[in-house]
């Protein structure tokens, strides 16, 4: 019982970089309708942009952090004007499937540009780990979790008060209402994959600081489809809460089980989730109408 | 020259071999099946078993997927239950491989029955979500399971046999792969001629209308389930029949997706759609590999990246450029060719 807290801690630290990541599928869906299984190797890719400009280029982690965020910029831009764009108004099932194809380039290129072998990212933390009280949390993780909570705030306030983010949240209750208004449609489309590249990097910074930088990284998003389900799939905040539950639960089973089984945990609770609730906590239930 | 055929019912628009002609190609199709093992060498014959057994396992995603639009992302899974299956019964209760192979895909299929029990409520991508998870947990039961799978290490099997003949080399497999295989494409082509393989159509073409005409959907969305997992298990069967071993990376993530990207590159839908798909796509990486042996042994490490992207980019190039995939390409030329000197 004494470890059950300090566990609880760092899972729940971890959760917050999750709830991060599941900010970008979100993102993504909520304005076009569109599961993107590649989410995970972008954020792979936005580690790699950190580990090329910081540790080979030999640039200030600060400026690195920076032309990151302009590189994933890019490649998320580039995606969504390449491979979705011409998908636009296809059935589900080829969109869903166009992301896999996705995820397997980026994956294979990953391995091919940066090789397949274990990096370690220039550590931008302080190295003293947290202690409140009698716990101790790991510093990358403690510090990963303050930014992904920052990171997540700063997205909130673009969405709330800039004036593309009211025109994206138009989008994403009703596309062609929107349109009509004068909203420029695609480029809403657009400006939601750079977001989704743009959290899915700072992510990607986090998750490298915190274990090893390798291609297998974007398997992680595929346990965050766990978190965007139980959170539902257009809602912000159930993101936010699923990540923290998740990353909770995953730490507990990790401690008490096995590192095995945490592993499958979000699996266990992704089909769960989808038996009893498939339109998560805060989601939208889909309501068919003929 | 033919402009068309001339039929006067149904049936014989509906039949599987609709011309003479496809008849006495099919024919010749089966000599040479027959005939190939005395032509090739065994790396011939290996690949040749090795599209034997994706054949038969892309026939099934493609009744799930692309007949009744279930997607699946966990595939793999299934035939992994189906090889795991064959491997324990036929080394702790001795059964022969023609107890083993029906009973792994009858046990595939009962796990495809309980993986399909949330197409009750949920579909579409959801659906798809719901398959990954399946993939995930069959994939830590092969690894965690040790009495059973072996763990890690996996678990080796004795050579299929039959009248005392033991079927240990490719010559001998590839005849039991291509007789395994040929029926249960058959059945898969005969199956969308009856009322099952209809209702499939209907369920993906628009649910609630096939709703509406009295389908029932749980139903049928769970047969298609069992179906495809049964052709997966026999397929993996066969797998650790080939391999003689069954180990849990066999059956990752990444097989599934190979034969996801197997029916759209083939064409989801048509029973040649996954047959050309596998063939192409595990023709793929040889191709590939010969090509980066030919850039000297120090291209070898780029294998493995550059068959993913590949695999990839096939995957977005075909739904982006060619949506039905390499079958309506294959009716396209038939069509030109049977039209000419006319343009269609």
């Amino acid at each position: 019982m004494e470890y059950f807290l300090e566990v609880s801690l760092v899972g729940l630290a971890v959760g917050g970089v999750y709830a991060l990541i599941a900010l970008g599928y979100v993102l993504v869906y909520k304005t076009t309708r569109v599961v993107n299984f590649a989410h995970g190797n972008i954020m792979m890719f936005g580690a790699y942009f950190f580990y090329t400009f910081a540790a080979l280029l030999g640039l200030h982690w600060a400026l690195a952090v920076v032309l990151t965020l302009v590189a994933s910029a890019a490649l998320g831009a580039g995606i969504e004007r390449v491979v979705l764009r011409p998908l636009l108004g296809r059935p589900a099932i080829s969109v869903v499937m166009v992301t896999v194809g996705l995820a397997a380039v980026l994956h294979g290129a990953a391995q091919m540009i940066w090789t397949p072998g274990d990096f370690f990212l220039p550590s931008i933390f302080p190295d003293a780990p947290i202690i409140i009280g009698e716990m101790f949390i790991p510093s990358n993780t403690g510090y990963g979790f303050l930014v992904a909570l920052a990171a997540i705030l700063i997205f909130l306030v673009l969405f709330r008060f800039t004036r593309s983010g009211v025109a994206m949240r138009a989008t994403a209750a009703d596309q062609v209402a929107a349109s009509s208004m004068g909203v420029n449609v695609p480029a809403m489309f657009r400006l939601a994959w750079i977001y989704a590249a743009l959290s899915a990097a700072i992510a990607g910074i986090v998750v490298g600081s915190i274990t090893t930088l390798n291609p297998t990284m974007g398997l992680i998003g595929l346990s965050v489809l766990a978190v965007v389900i139980l959170g539902g799939l257009d809602s912000i905040p159930g993101a936010i809460l699923a990540g923290l539950i998740i990353g909770w639960l995953e730490a507990l089973t990790g401690f008490y089980l096995g590192g095995a089984y945490k592993d499958v945990i979000p699996f266990v609770v992704l089909i769960v989730i989808l038996m009893i609730r498939p339109y998560g906590l805060f989601g939208t239930p889909e309501i068919e109408r003929l | 020259m033919s402009i068309g055929n001339f039929k006067e019912r149904y049936q014989s628009d509906e039949a599987i071999w609709r011309t003479p002609a496809s008849r006495v190609w099919f024919g010749v199709l089966l000599l040479a099946l027959a005939a190939f093992p005395f032509i090739g060498n065994s790396y011939h014959l290996f690949i040749a078993c090795l599209i034997g057994i994706n054949v038969i396992s892309a026939t099934g995603i493609n009744i799930l997927t692309g007949y009744t639009g279930l997607i699946s992302l966990g595939h793999a899974a299934f035939m992994g239950v189906g090889a795991y299956s064959v491997a324990y019964l036929s080394n702790h209760l001795g059964l022969p491989f023609y107890v083993c192979l029906p009973l792994g895909g009858l046990l595939a299929a009962a796990v495809g029955l309980v993986v399909g029990i949330p197409s009750l409520r949920i579909k579409g991508l959801y659906l798809a979500l719901a398959t990954i998870a399946a993939q995930f947990i069959l994939g830590f039961v092969f690894n965690e399971w040790e009495s059973v799978t072996g763990g890690g290490r996996g678990v080796s099997l004795a050579p299929a046999e039959i009248a005392g003949l033991k079927l240990s080399t490719e010559f001998e497999l590839y005849y039991l792969i291509v007789a395994i295989m040929i029926p249960m494409l058959l059945f898969a082509r005969n199956l969308f001629r009856t009322r099952i393989g209809r209702a499939f159509i209907a369920v993906r073409d628009r649910d609630i209308s096939a709703e509406v005409m009295g389908i029932n959907l749980l139903h049928y969305k769970l047969m298609s389930f069992a179906l495809s997992s049964f052709y997966a298990g026999v397929a993996g069967g066969l797998m650790a029949y080939f391999f003689k071993v069954v180990t849990p990376e066999q059956f990752s993530f990444g097989l599934s997706i190979f034969f996801l990207a197997a029916v759209v590159v083939g064409g989801m839908g048509t029973i040649l759609g996954g047959i050309v798909g596998a063939i192409f796509m595990t023709l793929v990486p040889e191709v590939l590999d010969a090509i980066i042996h030919a850039f000297g042994p120090g291209a070898i490490a780029l294998l493995s990246p550059a068959r993913e992207i590949v695999f990839g980019l096939l995957i977005v190039g075909f739904l982006i450029f060619e949506p039905r995939g390499l079958a309506e390409i294959w009716r396209r030329i038939k069509r030109a060719y049977e039209l000419w000197p006319f343009r269609n």
